[in-house]
């Protein structure tokens, strides 16, 4: 593989470029008019603009892109995560034209990408499963009977959804009436099809997700676990390795499980089990992402791996390059994503960033997509970094953190850091004591 | 005649009244999409709206007029 162009942007573009420049492989950069004084888009060997703001203007342009990456002769395409990193069709239009999708084939991704379809092939896997339809409910009334034979409160999710978009929490019947038109007509507007079903709503739960990746070859292995529990409106704030919280009985339950989730599938490339975890422990699928996560770098940092590697490497018809008795990780990582957003209402705040530094050293590491001087558009996610904190302990970790956010500067716009300050003081956060309803509790609290 | 303005950039993802509607103060107007988030806009005032100037997927900058009521 000599030259892949990347069909992303920000952070993980210039994430993708750090290491095709290791590897000595040349990359072609894409970027919409709001996106050109990017450092993704200087530090590609080349860039292309690929057309306006607005996302089905530009990053969701696949015959733009494609077309690029032909007359660019490149041997791959990495998708990054978001934009068409889980489009099924956009991987096989690419593979026809003779160009590798770094990725599974698109074949594993459709049947991931529908989430009964996946929960349904894990199920028969042997994979437990949260509680719920066995398809999609076609009537309210359907909806309502299912939600009585499993008990409220449950979500009503879209068929075609993911990463916490298109779904909702109802404590009862009313609620799931009063929901379920305006769920149907957002799943259709997002998604494309109007089909959701119902699940039973896991109550103090984790979300502690696994790493895999697997090669052409049959091979499959885990990199531990990611506990991703502090969350906004279902998005992840901070996610740490390993979890503070589960047992190692568990937690080598769940390694065993994802494999066999993997191996369902003939997974190839890295791919993520994302599991609920009651207080009890028992665990259940919650969806397969099969891209890079946005989190991985918690992962590269425990193990010393660089998992963009893999991806070429596996991409590239190669083996893994470790067994999983030659896999270990030491130390504790935490990623805390910095957002362009009011700390407190956690409202947007798009705009010029003056100025954007930090203290570098020892146990520290940023993936930054912005720089000092750019401009935060609000055409797309508001993360402008990852704040990646390494340390021997989970303790030192968290001082390593507390130093950083200490020394960390941004100016023009409003971020997050305040809200990493405070959380690095609370008691319960400092113990690793938390599930996914954190940070809403507490903002209630604070009222 | 009073407006409705929109408080940060974004684009229109559902406009939720019609011109002839009488609305409240506090009632959600419309849905805004910034940075991957859907704002809902509330109106601060009630009234009568004579006017809606956006459509679903306009886009549209702080201080841009939404409604206009009276």
């Amino acid at each position: 593989m000599k030259k892949i162009l990347i069909a992303n942007r920000g952070e993980i573009a210039s994430r993708i470029i750090r290491t095709c420049k290791e590897l000595g492989i040349e990359t072609v950069a894409v970027y919409s008019d709001a996106d050109e004084q990017m450092p993704y888009v200087k530090e590609a060997t080349t860039a292309y603009r690929i057309g306006e703001p607005p996302v089905n203007k530009s990053y969701l342009k696949v015959d733009t892109i494609l077309e690029i990456a032909k007359n660019e002769k490149v041997d791959a395409i990495h998708p990054g995560y978001g934009f068409l990193s889980e489009n099924a069709k956009f991987a096989l239009d690419a593979k026809e034209a003779g160009i590798v999708f770094i990725g599974p084939n698109p074949e594993t991704i459709e049947l991931m990408g529908d989430k009964i379809a996946s929960r349904t092939t894990m199920s028969k896997a042997g994979v437990p499963v949260v509680p719920g339809s066995e398809a999609g409910v076609s009537t309210l009334e359907d909806a309502i009977n299912l939600a009585n034979s499993i008990g409220y409160p449950v979500m009503l999710k879209a068929s075609g959804g993911g990463g916490g978009i298109g779904m909702i929490r109802c404590e009862n019947e009313q609620a799931l009436a009063k929901s379920y038109e305006s769920t149907k007509a957002r799943a259709k507007a997002y998604f494309g099809t109007d089909e959701v079903f119902v699940e039973k709503c896991i109550e103090n739960a984790r979300h502690v997700e696994i790493q895999i990746f697997g090669d052409g070859f049959g091979n499959i292995v885990h990199l531990f676990e990611r506990d991703c529990s502090i969350q906004r409106r279902h998005q992840k704030v901070v996610e740490e390795t390993p979890s503070p919280f589960l047992s190692d009985e568990t937690r080598n339950k769940m390694y065993e499980t994802a494999i066999k989730a993997a191996e369902a599938v003939h997974y190839v490339n890295a791919g993520t089990i994302e599991f609920i975890v009651d207080e009890k422990e028992n665990f259940y699928f919650l969806e397969m992402n099969t891209r890079l996560q946005v989190e991985h770098p918690i992962t590269e940092e425990i193990t010393g791996l660089d998992l963009v590697k893999w991806q070429i490497l596996v991409a590239r018809g190669e083996k893994l390059p470790l067994l999983q008795s030659e896999i270990s990780r030491s130390g504790h990582a935490i990623e805390f994503r910095l957002y362009a957003e009011d700390p407190k209402t956690f409202l947007p705040s798009p705009g010029r960033i003056e100025t954007f530094e930090w203290k570098k050293g020892k146990g520290i590491r940023v993936d930054n997509g912005f720089a000092s001087g750019t401009v935060v558009s609000p055409f797309y996610d508001p993360m402008i970094a990852k704040c990646i904190l390494f340390g021997e302990s989970r303790q030192e970790a968290l001082q390593v953190a507390r130093e950083f956010f200490e020394e960390l500067n941004v100016t023009g716009i409003k971020t997050n850091a305040p809200l990493f300050k405070d959380l690095l003081e609370e008691e319960e956060f400092v113990k690793g004591n938390y599930t996914t309803a954190y940070l809403s509790n507490r903002a209630a609290v604070k009222k | 005649m009073k407006e409705i303005t929109s408080t940060m950039a974004g684009t229109v993802l559902n406009v939720l009244v019609n011109a002839g509607d009488s609305i409240t103060e506090g009632q959600e107007v419309l849905m805004l999409e910034s940075m991957k988030m859907e704002i809902p806009v509330e109106s601060n005032v009630a009234g009568t709206v004579t006017e809606v100037k956006v459509s679903i997927g306009d886009f549209v900058n702080e201080g841009d007029v939404l409604l206009v009521l009276e």
